[in-house]
């Protein structure tokens, strides 16, 4: 059965401090990295989907991602079908 | 006929026997609720214990929002039975969408293990009526996600309703918006705070304070004059 890889990102709100991807961010010019103004750190989940990935599938992983994956309330997600 | 108060135990909960022993002392019967059980063994109200349910993978308290046991108890608080989150029990709570808002990783990134003062903010709720108004109590905090958070209109609805049912004292330990330490519902009878009453019960474990005990004196009295 093929199965294609559907991606969902998840990341921190804009207005919501994340202290992980500053506390990186302030590690960075010890390490010599220099000129990163900001890191802001979130989340990837892959998923191996089996079968067709059509508008259905897509909608039920919409679907998982709102209700699970990512808390509405302080995050924001993107799902894409990687080739 | 006895007041039954039932404790749910995740993987992964840690304090469930300390909220049994809370639940015993307050003069309740304690009954250990398993979450994987729908059924919550005609309980008068649940208390959901701290801890790491799930390991927390994916978020605190997220995976546990959707085990069989919440499915019961969300319905059952919806319909007026009194619910207290602790820490954990807090953050299943918010996942579970029975209080606003969310609870994320302290500000400072370290675990937290203190004393903590708070302050009652709201003496009327299921859990609380056996707290005098402003009245401040010491009870231990232990925590690593502990950082309340909700959009500003949410913050102002708490406020303005009186929802904000307690809030840290001398010092904010997790970066909480407006030193939020625990939330109610608007009717009353769901309350989630990251502190641990339960652990302070005994004179002689915690603080060496029971402060923690009205919580469950609390809402025996409220269930025995229902």
């Amino acid at each position: 059965m093929p199965v294609a890889r559907v991606v969902v990102d998840v990341m921190l709100k804009p207005e919501i401090l994340d202290p992980q991807g500053q506390a990186v961010q302030r590690a960075l010019p010890r390490l010599g990295f220099e000129g990163i103004a900001d890191v802001r750190q979130g989340k990837r989940f892959e998923l191996e989907v089996e079968g067709e990935v059509d508008q259905a599938a897509l909608d039920r992983i919409h679907k998982m991602a709102e209700t699970f994956l990512a808390n509405t309330v302080i995050e924001d997600f993107t799902v894409k079908v990687e080739a | 006929m006895t007041t039954r108060i039932g404790v749910v135990t995740f993987p992964g909960t840690l304090d469930d026997r300390d909220s049994l022993r809370a639940v015993r002392l307050a003069g309740a019967e304690p009954v250990s609720l398993w979450h994987r059980d729908k059924d919550l063994h005609q309980v008068d109200a649940v208390v959901l214990a701290g801890g790491f349910s799930y390991g927390d993978y994916l978020r605190a308290g997220a995976i546990s929002r959707f085990s069989p046991v919440m499915e019961t108890i969300t319905e059952q608080a919806r319909a007026g039975m009194p619910v207290l989150g602790i820490c954990n029990g807090f953050q299943v709570l918010t996942e579970a969408h029975l209080l606003p808002g969310a609870m994320l990783r302290n500000n400072h990134l370290h675990f937290i293990c203190r004393d903590q003062k708070l302050r009652v903010e709201n003496a009327q709720t299921a859990w609380t009526g056996d707290y005098e108004q402003g009245q401040e109590i010491s009870v231990p905090l232990k925590n690593m996600d502990g950082r309340y958070v909700a959009d500003e209109r949410t913050l102002d609805e708490l406020e303005a309703e009186g929802r904000v049912a307690f809030r840290y004292v001398d010092m904010n330990p997790n970066g909480s918006l407006r030193d939020i330490a625990g939330i109610t519902n608007a009717e009353g009878n769901v309350v989630g705070l990251m502190p641990h009453p339960e652990h302070a019960v005994e004179p002689l474990i915690g603080t060496g304070r029971t402060d923690g005990l009205p919580f469950f004196t609390s809402v025996l009295k409220k269930l025995v004059s229902a």
